[in-house]
């Protein structure tokens, strides 16, 4: 399943509008800039890396390339994912190099006008606050912006 | 763009360094055909040519020397004696290290450099040339003697027509800096010709269109106004006239023709070079001019015929019979991968047909078996291309052991064998360190000095023969030396002082060789400047490990040791056998695998708490579990049904239990860089026909990982030391 992301004329008219893609994690609603996704895809079971952290499911075949598949949930510090048919796993690009994400679920592509961005106001968890590049508020939920290299970065360190 | 010429340069510098190489090696089997001689003479001057392009002093001002001494040679006034030889294959062993202090920087060894210039100095005679090279400089030495270039002291005036081809823009040059360089010159008049330029409806923003009629009046000479356009050879139409010099273009012409067609040795000027690395590149559609910096440059370039097929011959008779094409490596790997992509496609489909519920496949079936064969054919075709004879490699090597000979005080030859194997170019480049690691041992501790070899009966003279040949679908590569051999006893002593043996171990003979091989451990006495830098044998055993091969060793007291290496012919595919362990679907590579069985309870035998040995016709391996070794959790409490008996290089058996067997098949190997770091026991991934990623397993890593085969490999030690 590959979203494919079409932005309408009104859009491109606010040129200094970004589009995310917002999607949930653990009930918690997070997003990514458009740009650093590559594609989603439908879950689907992967293979296991032996004697690999809680927070890396394992490997999938991306056309023909291996890819590391992330639980972010995990990686949130928040209770670990059940992947199932359901979930989708969020393709995104790290120095050149493919890796996924998986989420709940994906809910629709929002338009920011970078203004809108708050800063994280702290709290005690570094694992969030490291992860978190900050927040907006859309239709009155809290949405996370996700730093992307902080998120993908930190495993190959570990492993 | 100069950094992909200068990228070029070191490529061919490469090539001509092993031609130089090969040459001296013939000269020094005693083969001194004048033709030999020429080609090592052409292509060091090829090298200082280039050199003198880049501005590499140090390097044009050794290759003059080397090339002088030979030009003395080649012309019959110097004998080829022994001393003179050595001192040559030295020489271009320092032309080797000059080469890549250019490249990679780095400090020339100052001290061999000036002795072997000292040495080289006392064969050249009397007067010296001139050895000062412009970084831009058109032309040797050799060339500026030879030819009659008019020198112009007074004001010239020139006539150049430039009309820059399409490909010059995409080459990153800009006519404006030419004329820049021009005008700094003397008096420039620039006119532009526009009149090719087409309408704006009609016009292609990449073709060019535009071309310029200059008038210089300078006091420089010919040649340097030539070598303006040096880097946009073969990139535009050029003619550069100068008023009054038709006399002297005839005079220079004749020169050059007696030149080249009077002594056939005469070398083709060094610009000559780039305008073969011009030659790669797809020939442009119009005439080029021709390349050699004749100092005739004519648009139709009928004029400088008599040098250009000059040039084309000696080219060829450097390059060899056979015509190559060079190709970026990326541009192969990338075919190699979507080959690897169609045998995967293949066995999916093969997997979908299969679970077809159709009642007859067999004519789709017959064709899948066509498709299976023609995708294996092309992966052959394609990894072929991969594939280097060894030759270079092992040429690399005579100069390790003629290093390593000086400075041990011992006299060795390497004597090679099988140079035309072929291997994949990686397992070459890979192969180099672990080598000359072999090598370096061989002549430190496996020859022995002259006078201890006398007193054996012994020709004085080292002998070190390095042998490469396939071997039933791997390559094997083998070191013998006729030294003294493992010295056993003290192989042994030195293993027990630094605890890695028990002090009463009893071991055999191959055991204590294989001792060799263990981490930490070096033999040499005192740390000399060879080997024994504390990193060991087991280094090269680790990097022939990397390349999924293996190493042994065998030796003979007073006859010498033979270092074995056997590598897979190719890293991109393996043959593997399919199995799952916990519900995973893995792949163990066929060549670990010695056996195969599916056991029961009556062959297992509990030892200890948790060691459980397999009895096999009546002899007892330890038993791994994998699912074990990788951390992976079991869904059911069966045990495991199949053992793979393995053999660890030390000739140690295990059974490594597995769940159940599939397939044997051959699989792509996805090298797991990148994606994760290291796993224990992991070696890579594959893809299989589901096009679920396998991880491909590493035997030797799952038992050192694993526990119980650790301390039963200690209790076994003990036993027999018992």
């Amino acid at each position: 399943m590959q979203a494919e992301v079409k932005s309408n004329d009104q859009e491109v008219k606010h040129a200094q509008f970004s589009e995310f893609v917002s999607f949930t994690v653990a009930g918690q609603a997070f997003c990514l800039k458009i740009t650093q996704i590559r594609e989603i895809r439908r879950w689907s079971p992967v293979t296991i890396l032996p004697h690999a952290p809680s927070d890396v499911l394992g490997v999938m075949n991306l056309r023909g390339a291996v890819i590391p598949i992330y639980d972010l949930s995990a990686r949130f510090g928040l209770e670990t994912t059940e992947a199932s048919e359901r979930n989708v796993v969020i393709v995104v690009s790290s120095a050149g190099k493919p890796v996924g994400l998986l989420a709940e679920s994906v809910s629709e592509i929002i338009s920011i006008n970078p203004e809108e961005i708050q800063e994280t106001p702290p709290v005690d968890s570094r694992n969030t606050m490291e992860y978190i590049q900050g927040i907006i508020s859309h239709d009155e939920t809290m949405v996370r912006i996700i730093n992307l290299d902080a998120v993908i970065s930190v495993p190959e360190q570990v492993l | 763009m100069s950094g992909s010429i200068q990228d070029t340069f070191f490529e061919e510098c490469e090539e001509l360094l092993e031609a130089t190489d090969e040459g001296l090696s013939a000269i020094e089997g005693g083969d001194h055909d004048p033709e030999v001689v020429n080609a090592v003479f052409r292509a060091v001057h090829s090298i200082k040519g280039g050199a003198g392009a880049f501005g590499l002093d140090e390097l044009v001002a050794f290759a003059h020397r080397f090339e002088t001494v030979f030009d003395e040679v080649r012309a019959n006034r110097m004998e080829l004696d022994e001393p003179l030889i050595q001192l040559l294959l030295r020489s271009c062993d320092h032309l080797y290290n000059l080469v890549a202090v250019a490249r990679d920087g780095g400090e020339t060894d100052q001290a061999h450099h000036n002795m072997l210039i000292e040495a080289l100095d006392k064969y050249i005679p009397e007067e010296e040339e001139d050895l000062t090279f412009e970084p831009m400089g058109l032309g040797g030495p050799m060339d500026v003697s030879a030819i009659d270039i008019p020198q112009a002291p007074t004001e010239e005036t020139y006539q150049i027509h430039f009309r820059p081809l399409k490909d010059m823009y995409s080459t990153g040059n800009e006519p404006i800096f030419l004329f820049q360089a021009l005008q700094e010159m003397g008096e420039l008049t620039i006119v532009l010709d526009d009149s090719e330029l087409p309408g704006f409806d009609g016009m292609d923003p990449e073709e060019s269109y535009l071309s310029w009629n200059l008038t210089l009046v300078t006091t420089e000479a010919r040649a340097t106004v030539e070598a303006v356009f040096e880097f946009v050879e073969g990139l535009c139409e050029l003619s550069i006239e100068g008023a009054g010099d038709a006399d002297a273009d005839a005079a220079a012409l004749a020169a050059l023709e007696a030149a080249f067609g009077g002594a056939p040795a005469a070398e083709s000027p060094p610009i000559v070079e780039p305008a073969a690395m011009v030659e790669e590149t797809p020939p442009a559609p119009f005439e080029q001019p021709a390349p050699a910096p004749t100092p005739e440059v004519k648009p139709d370039a009928s004029g400088s015929k008599p040098a250009a097929p000059k040039a084309e011959n000696s080219k060829t008779e450097q390059r060899g019979p056979n015509p190559t094409l060079r190709v970026d490596l990326e541009r192969v790997d990338r075919l190699i991968n979507a080959v690897g992509e169609l045998i995967i496609n293949h066995s999916m489909l093969a997997q979908q047909i299969a679970n077809l519920d159709v009642a007859d496949v067999r004519d789709v079936e017959t064709e899948l078996e066509g498709f299976k064969n023609l995708a294996r054919d092309i992966q052959e075709g394609v990894m072929s291309i991969r594939a280097q004879p060894v030759k270079p490699l092992f040429q690399r090597m005579a100069r390790i052991v003629r290093e390593a000979s000086s400075a041990t005080g011992k006299s060795c030859k390497l004597v090679t064998e099988g140079e035309n194997t072929e291997v994949d170019k990686t397992v070459i480049e890979r192969l180099a360190d672990p080598l000359t690691h072999i090598l370096r041992n061989a002549v430190d501790h496996g020859i022995e000095k002259p006078e201890d070899r006398e007193g054996t009966n012994k020709d004085k003279v080292g002998e070190i023969r390095l042998t490469a040949s396939h071997r039933s679908g791997s390559v094997c590569i083998e070191v013998k030396d006729d030294g003294a051999g493992v010295n056993r006893p003290r192989v042994k002593q030195i293993a027990i002082e630094k605890g890695l043996i028990p002090e009463n171990a009893e071991l055999t003979d191959a055991e204590i060789d294989n001792l060799l091989f263990a981490p930490g451990f070096s033999t040499a006495k005192e740390v000399s400047n060879l080997s024994g830098r504390g990193v060991g044998m087991d280094v090269v055993k680790n990097a022939v490990t990397g390349l999924g091969g293996r190493i042994n060793i065998s030796s003979s007291p007073g006859k010498g040791s033979t270092f074995t290496i056997i590598l897979p012919l190719t890293l991109a595919v393996m043959d593997g056998m399919v199995v799952s362990v916990a519900d995973q679907t893995m792949v163990v590579p066929i060549t670990s695998i010695v056996e195969t069985m599916r056991g029961n309870d009556d062959m297992i035998n509990n030892l200890g708490a948790d060691g459980t040995l397999l009895s096999i016709r009546g002899s007892f391996v330890p038993i791994c579990d994998v699912a074990g070794a990788l951390g992976l959790e079991k869904k059911d409490d069966q045990p495991p049904g199949v053992y793979l008996l393995v053999e660890t290089e030390t000739g140690q058996r295990s059974a490594l239990a597995v769940d159940d067997i599939h397939d044997q098949r051959q699989v792509v190997i996805k090298s797991l860089d990148g994606v994760c770091g290291e796993i224990a026991g992991v070696a890579a991934a594959t893809i299989l026909g589901d096009g679920k990623i396998a991880m491909i397993l590493d035997p030797e890593s799952i038992l050192a990982a694993s526990p119980a085969v650790g301390a039963f490999d200690t209790e076994r030690r003990m036993s027999n030391a018992s």
